[in-house]
């Protein structure tokens, strides 16, 4: 399976992002710069974190305006894999392939810590390797992660399994219903303001994010190779 | 030319911590009277002379990528320069 890391000026989760994938996936990666036009021959995009264009006027809105949006798109349309972390998840809210909108931390403080999140939907092609219920640990970095949207889409929200991840016990951000990481009606469009990406190895102090990845190989597999 | 000053609010429904804590600091200088207060933004722009419709294009940038209307309302003034 192969797979398109983005990049944005401001992208910072990037490399890890191709590590995870490279190294400890064991799946081919290539980097896709914003200005490329098309996403062909890969299997899967994923959005990484950082600050996209510095942040400027809101998180990931000048990101949206760039070349490789409109191929990612397409993409995504196609039924494709896309996963979008923190700042990737803020881009794929403002190219409205996400509902909702990430706001200020309730706190205002900026939160880098590991924290629990419940797997509240493990029938996703993210999350089938993961049990229903089961509580993993990830690490957060962020600024703006309090997910917010109108009550309307929250009732479609939970309607529809969209809500995948959720924080358990104390809720960092003021994310609405403990929300960190929701995904399309569609099933193949996946948000998270949480790094699977950052806990693929237990060196770096937990795994628990690299099953994400393998979910995503394991349904590919099983779609597109004839064993 | 026309100068466009473009204002841009968090919706009534979106709460604003920024907002509360300098409401909260002003309370503690002794303005007591401020009940409320709201922080949001404010763009400036200049147009050059073109044929196109200037209200409808502001308006335009305003929707894709100057606000975010999840969260945000925006309002604006076109002025001659």
């Amino acid at each position: 399976m192969k797979f398109a890391v983005l990049v944005f000026p401001g992208s910072n989760c990037d490399i890890d992002m191709y590590h995870a994938i490279k190294d400890e996936l064991g799946e081919e990666v290539e980097f896709v710069w914003h200005t490329e036009n098309s996403l062909e021959g890969f299997d899967g995009a994923l959005v990484p974190g950082g600050f996209s264009y510095g942040d400027y006027l809101r998180c990931g809105a000048m990101a949206n305006q760039s070349n490789i949006m409109v191929a990612l798109k397409e993409f995504a349309a196609q039924g494709k894999p896309v996963l979008g972390v923190c700042n990737g998840f803020q881009i794929l809210t403002e190219s409205g392939l996400l509902p909702g909108a990430l706001l200020r931390n309730r706190d205002l403080k900026f939160i880098c810590r590991t924290v629990p999140l419940k797997v509240e939907n493990n029938n996703t092609l993210f999350t089938n390797a993961y049990a229903a219920g089961e509580v993993i640990n990830i690490p957060i970095a962020h600024g703006e992660g309090n997910y917010y949207c109108d009550e309307e889409t929250l009732v479609e929200l939970k309607a529809n399994n969209q809500i995948v991840f959720t924080y358990e016990g104390n809720n960092p951000n003021g994310s609405l219903e403990n929300i960190a990481g929701i995904i399309n009606k569609e099933g193949n469009v996946l948000g998270m303001m949480p790094h699977p990406e950052r806990a693929v190895n237990e060196i770096v102090g937990g795994a628990d994010g690299l099953k994400l990845f393998k979910s995503i190989v394991k349904q590919w597999r099983e779609q597109h190779v004839n064993n | 030319m026309k100068k466009v000053k473009v204002y841009v609010t968090l919706k009534e429904s979106i709460l604003d911590p920024q907002g509360s804590a300098v409401n909260g600091s002003l309370t503690k200088m002794g303005y007591e009277e401020v009940a409320d207060l709201r922080i949001g933004k404010y763009l400036e722009l200049t147009i050059a002379d073109t044929d196109r419709d200037v209200d409808a294009i502001v308006k335009e940038m305003c929707e894709k990528v100057l606000t975010n209307t999840v969260i945000e309302n925006y309002r604006y003034e076109i002025e001659e320069a």
